[in-house]
């Protein structure tokens, strides 16, 4: 006789309802430690269903320790997380079948053709013969990898590398796709593919997407949210038009000479004029109306003898989001430049 | 209730032990055919150890009262083929990759990871003591045991090079590293030269002899020496099998505790 008691002990686990949160990832209180680094460091994220996220921060701000622990690769030193409404810990098979992901650099096996690559890994998810013939030729047009299928992967060049990589991630269907900086190193044209890929994975199969990003134009162009880490933790959150709101309609940025000097207070008295931060020898000016405003921001620093390199005006960008949240400049490639002195900020009313 | 999936939607599953077995081993299978800078090697080393010890020590050994000393070197040469062939400097390229981070993504049996490279590893190297026994035969070694003889032959020298692999797959786990991997080469030498590689153990004396008393190679020797011209001796085949099974569970052992290190979150 069986005895009834491992199934209904194992009957909460496979009746657990995936659908009913409407959160296809949630994380309370994610912390990883190495030694004495705090790589992550209290992140709380919450990605809807259907949601393409992007996690954007710069080498070494934590973005891949997050996803690492999110796709059950690392374990959180404490705080929770689910995937698919599954937890990564206690729950990692089921957390494992309900994704698809493609880590940094392309994991392949140079020795292997893209066919073979793709049929083996649909073998692993369980797929019958039938289902693996069909995802592999259903794949092959989406990623438009077509006539290399049955070459050897050593022979790609980096975008088919890339583009073979998300395929193998899709094979299985998955709820959640996580890209960890799926551009990083690829020419422009390539990455416009993927980008296009992307859109189309999540208009098309409705794939939640986790993206980690160090392009701010990537983010800004794919994801419907961003949240921004800096050194471990959640700088800032939202979707990029609201965070790029939240800088004011217009900035004025002015570059000074190298050992100018000011804390922006001198220009807080200006109509119109809503926060002025400056870092180093940079001043942005946050405005309601910036045409309006520029000649008095102009002749404000000409009363005030300093020497300016660069003027503009313009709307606001993720990078200046970025410097608002983290004090530092989003260089491409991921570094961030700092900007030497501090980093006052005058909020003018309300 | 989980959610229904759309039409056409596959789902994700175990696919079961067996079915990962085959699909592991069919890709180190593929990728060893494509890999001929491990196997050539495997086949032109031992037909020149053959040649060169049989050339420069067969007058020497005719003092040997009943000694064939091509017979005798037959299975030295089979135990050069097989011993340190392995898959593991796939592992470490799948480490290095990130390939192996995507297996363990999978819902693979992560036991198959590790028998699905052996099971290939076990068809390379009978398929190494081929042209091994094939090059006795041009040199006028038979079989008194016939056909059986040299499959018990084969598929003993088979096992021994699988269970021998366990070490070179421990070090791939556990470090991830191809230099490393090539330390496991280290234990080819004690292995294999400190027994009766060059002359019957009776002829052996001090130290040497003492060594190979306790070097499971020499009973592996004595086993694939006896099908080849002392005839079926159950005796000295179960001493070998034991031998090789000693070698196995700690090698196997290791590899295993290593696969489960590299498979386990930190």
């Amino acid at each position: 006789m069986f005895s009834r008691t491992p199934i209904l002990i194992l009957l909460p686990l496979y009746m657990h309802d995936s659908s009913t949160s409407s959160n296809a990832i949630e994380t309370q209180g994610l912390i990883r430690q190495f030694g004495s680094f705090r790589a992550v460091d209290d992140v709380n994220l919450a990605v809807r269903k259907g949601e393409i996220y992007g996690f954007l921060g710069p080498n070494g701000a934590g973005k891949t320790t997050v996803i690492r622990m999110l796709v059950t690769l690392l374990a959180p030193t404490s705080g929770r997380a689910t995937v698919s409404g599954y937890d990564v810990m206690s729950q990692a098979d089921l957390v494992r079948s309900k994704i698809g992901v493609a880590l940094q650099e392309a994991a392949l096996d140079n020795k292997q053709t893209g066919r073979e690559l793709l049929r083996l890994q649909g073998q692993l998810y369980g797929l019958s013969g039938r289902e693996v013939k069909r995802r592999v030729g259903e794949l092959a047009s989406l990623v438009d990898i077509g006539p290399a299928m049955d070459r050897l992967i050593g022979t790609y060049s980096g975008g088919m590398k890339r583009r073979l990589d998300l395929a193998a991630a899709l094979i299985h269907h998955p709820e959640v796709l996580f890209l960890d900086e799926p551009t990083t190193g690829l020419d422009p044209r390539s990455r416009s593919r993927v980008w296009d890929e992307v859109r189309e994975i999540n208009s098309e199969l409705g794939v939640t997407i986790f993206l980690t990003t160090q392009y701010l134009e990537e983010a800004d162009a794919l994801a419907e949210r961003v949240g921004i880490i800096d050194q471990g933790r959640l700088a800032a959150e939202g979707a990029p038009s609201e965070l790029k709101r939240e800088r004011g309609s217009d900035l004025i940025v002015a570059r000074l000479e190298d050992g100018s000097e000011v804390d922006g207070q001198e220009f807080a008295g200006i109509p119109s004029v809503t926060a002025v931060e400056a870092h180093g020898n940079e001043i942005t000016i946050s405005v309601t109306n910036g045409a309006a405003v520029i000649s008095a921001v102009a002749l404000k620093m000409n009363e005030l003898g300093l020497s300016v390199q660069e003027l503009t005006l313009r709307t606001p960008t993720l990078d200046d989001v970025y410097l608002h949240v983290t004090g530092a400049r989003f260089q491409s490639g991921g570094e961030t430049q700092g900007l030497s002195g501090d980093a006052p900020e005058i909020a003018v009313g309300e | 209730m989980a959610a229904v999936p759309r039409e056409g939607q596959v789902q994700a599953r175990k696919a079961g032990f067996l079915r990962d077995l085959v699909s592991v081993s069919e890709r180190a299978v593929r990728s060893a055919t494509r890999d001929t800078e491990t196997t050539i090697p495997a086949l032109v080393i031992p037909v020149f150890m053959y040649i060169m010890t049989v050339g420069a020590l067969e007058d020497f050994a005719s003092n040997i009262p009943g000694l064939d000393y091509r017979a005798f070197q037959l299975p030295v040469a089979v135990l050069f083929a097989v011993t340190g062939i392995s898959r593991a400097t796939t592992v470490v390229a799948d480490v290095q990759s990130g390939y192996f981070d995507r297996l363990v993504m999978t819902p693979v049996n992560r036991l198959a990871l590790l028998l699905g490279l052996m099971v290939a590893d076990f068809a390379l190297v009978v398929a190494l003591t081929i042209p091994v026994v094939i090059m006795g035969y041009i040199a006028g070694v038979s079989f008194v045991t016939g056909v059986p003889g040299i499959l018990v032959f084969m598929v003993m020298a088979g096992v021994w090079g699988l269970m021998f692999a366990g070490f070179p797959y421990a070090i791939a786990f556990k470090t991830g590293s191809a230099s490393a991997v090539n330390i496991s080469f280290l234990l080819f030498f004690p292995f294999l030269f400190m027994t009766s590689l060059f002359v019957p153990q009776e002829q052996m004396t001090g130290w040497l002899s003492t060594a190979a008393d306790y070097n499971p190679v020499t009973y592996v020797l004595a086993a694939l020496r006896s099908v080849i011209y002392g005839g079926w001796d159950g005796r000295v085949l179960l001493d070998g099998v034991i031998a090789i099974a000693a070698v196995g569970v700690v090698s196997v052992g290791l590899a295993l505790a290593a696969l489960r290190g590299r498979a386990t979150r930190k």
